[in-house]
């Protein structure tokens, strides 16, 4: 089964989902530099609650250091990020309470090795939001069981597969029950016959109404789930759309030139 | 033998390549200059071992109580046995020896349950070793409370000032070499000064130095009257002094965690010290246990340098009691006696560690 078929069998599941009006994320005029290299430009942004964003763009064209901003990974040097509500400045309050609040799911999985599966997903639970470790661990087999592997919840991450370790991941985040999750390219380190696995929980979420923001080269996983695709070069936002016109219409040569290279293989 | 393909079933190996003959071929007879070196170190064994045999075990004198008594080529445990309780206490009273030997006996029943893999409330015990038993081992040893005579640290000394020393110094220098790797590495400039500038500092001067500074240079800067125990002194300069470098061990450590596990951390919202405590040192600590216990192996041997400031530990006593005029001459026995002595306790933390290190192991 290719991306483009499953892409096509889960198109209607993908329009019934909503966006309200409520406002998640706003970036206004958001630059950010590594020492001298500039590498976000004028960022502006605004995601709604419910939407599912992709962002796509060449390498280094600062696509993670984007949402690795929304829960202060990196800090900004100019503009403003409001993050439901609350703006990211230096105060750790506010960084630790947008934290709790916005998940993160990485490339490499970067689950704690030295801890059980179970003990992964249910730590933020007992040290941040200060529940019971036995409810803290009810909570984190039930999420286990969303991500269908609650069988391997007494093994050690060094003994899972990389997908069932970005199952993990994904269920380590849904514990806090974030109001936003973020994703910076969660199937780029896997095997192809486990890309899949992963791709199926991150839809279901998106089903359920999850505000995502997901960097990802999986053009049949933007087609079918996005109802924003963003291209970025340069730490430019080059434009943005909705995927039927992202796709097929694309403005920018430079977008043109990316999605030919992408969706030639 | 073909077989059709899909139907290929397990053969047993080799036989020159399992068990107790493959192990010899591998190992010893491999190649010619395996064969050569084998053979002379078989030929070494056999002039060293027997002489070594006969001086400890065979020759010896076990029995007696004078210096006559040892009239044999070998070595003479007499002076052992003779000089057996200085040897181990010091000049501490023989009427409260006893005080010495609870403290041990608690100690040992204490941590058993910690060689249990069974067992569930560690950490109770931990917290027991660590706060509830340093008071009461002070108590016990130092008196003066609780209906218990007071009993001067000068007469502390043996095996026992060894052991005071040693743990006292391993006891405290992980959690403030801890501290001090953990400022190293901290955002805050002046933190960072401070720790660099203490590590580098300790770890610059000899240990002797700081000994003698501590029972020499210190009493002259303090006001009139007002003075310092000496081995308070000596235990602080060397709980600093391997502090220091145990600070640098567990930076090492620290260095080895990679970006996501901070990054991971972070992103579910637990604060700085939470991520240090639950996520970063558990895996910084395990990747260095080595170092630790190499740097717990020489700081217990490091002890043996409070000699030259007053103090007779285990090996200072050893040679104090050699010149008792009764005794003269009888440096080798106590020396062989020390150097075993030592040798236990360091093999048994080496051991101790490399048996964390297989139950720390979770397959990454
Ligand atoms: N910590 C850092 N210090 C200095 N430069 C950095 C740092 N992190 C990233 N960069 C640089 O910033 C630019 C953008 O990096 P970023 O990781 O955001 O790119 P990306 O779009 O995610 O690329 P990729 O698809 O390869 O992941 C790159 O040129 C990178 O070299
Ligand atoms: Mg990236």
């Amino acid at each position: 089964m290719t991306e483009e078929v499953r892409a096509e069998s889960l198109a209607p599941a993908a329009r019934e989902m909503t966006v309200s009006d409520e406002v998640m994320i706003q970036m206004i005029d958001v630059h950010k530099w590594f020492g001298q290299f500039h590498v976000l430009k004028d960022i502006n942004l605004t995601v709604n609650k419910g939407e599912r964003i992709v962002i796509c763009g060449p390498s280094g064209s600062g696509k993670s250091t984007l949402i690795r901003c929304l829960n202060r990974l990196e800090e900004h040097q100019k503009g403003q990020i409001i993050v439901e509500g609350v703006e990211l400045t230096n105060d750790l309050k506010h960084i630790e309470q947008i934290r709790r609040e916005v998940g993160m799911v990485f490339q490499h999985f970067n689950l704690f090795p030295h801890l059980s599966v179970l003990e992964n997903v249910a730590l933020a639970p007992i040290w941040v939001r200060k529940m019971p470790r036995a409810e803290a661990e009810e909570l984190g087999m039930q999420y286990l069981e969303r991500v269908k592997i609650p069988e391997q919840a007494r093994k050690y991450p060094g003994q899972l597969s990389g997908g069932q370790q970005q199952r993990v991941a994904i269920a380590r985040s849904l514990c806090m029950n974030p109001k936003i999750m973020l994703f910076d390219e969660p199937t780029s380190a896997l095997d192809p016959e486990m890309i899949k696995e992963v791709l199926d929980v991150m839809i279901e979420l998106a089903q359920e109404g999850m505000t995502m923001l997901c960097v990802t080269h999986e053009m049949g996983f933007a087609k079918t789930v996005a109802n924003r695709v963003i291209f970025m070069d340069g730490g430019e936002i080059i434009e943005q759309n909705e995927p039927g016109e992202f796709f097929g219409n694309a403005q920018h040569e430079r977008t043109k030139l990316f999605l030919s290279q992408i969706l030639a293989h | 033998m073909h077989y059709s393909p899909g139907t290929h079933p397990d053969l047993p190996a080799p036989a020159s390549t399992v068990g107790v003959r493959g192990w010899l071929v591998h190992n010893l007879f491999s190649t010619p200059l395996n064969v050569g070196l084998t053979l002379i170190s078989l030929y070494l064994l056999y002039v060293a071992i027997p002489p070594i045999v006969e001086w400890v075990i065979t020759d010896a004198t076990w029995r007696g109580e004078t210096r006559e008594d040892c009239d044999r080529l070998g070595a003479c445990w007499v002076y052992i046995r003779v000089w057996f309780k200085q040897l181990m206490y010091g000049r501490f009273p023989d009427d409260q020896l006893w005080r010495i030997n609870t403290a041990y006996i608690v100690l040992l029943l204490a941590a058993i349950p910690l060689f249990l893999p069974a067992f569930r409330h560690k950490h109770w015990v931990g917290l027991f070793l660590l706060v509830v038993y340093p008071v009461f081992a002070f108590v016990m040893f130092y008196g003066d409370t609780a209906g218990l005579e007071l009993v001067e640290t000068p007469l502390w000394g043996g095996l026992f000032l060894t052991l005071v020393i040693a743990v006292t110094g391993i006891v405290a220098s992980l959690p403030i070499g801890i501290v001090l790797a953990l400022g190293r590495r901290s955002q805050m400039p002046i933190v960072r000064a401070l720790c660099v500038a203490f590590i580098e500092l300790w770890r610059g001067v000899p240990l002797i130095t700081v000994l003698f500074m501590s029972s020499v240079m210190f009493p002259l800067f303090m006001p009139e009257g007002v003075n310092f125990d000496k081995l308070l002194r000596a235990l602080v300069g060397v709980m600093l002094f391997s502090a220091a470098y145990m600070a640098e061990v567990v930076r090492g450590g620290l260095q080895a965690i990679p970006k996501g596990q901070f990054e991971a951390a972070q992103a579910l919202g637990l604060s700085y010290w939470r991520m240090m405590v639950l996520i970063v040192l558990p895996q910084a600590l395990k990747i260095v246990i080595p170092g630790i216990v190499n740097t717990f192996i020489g700081l217990f041997k490091d002890t043996t340098l409070v000699l030259i400031i007053g103090l007779f530990d285990f090996l200072g006593m050893a040679q104090a009691v050699a010149t008792n005029p009764d005794w003269l001459g009888f440096y080798v026995e106590g020396y062989v006696f020390v150097g075993f002595g030592f040798w236990i306790f360091c093999f048994g933390m080496s051991r101790y560690s490399q048996r964390l290190e297989r139950k720390l192991h979770t397959g990454h």
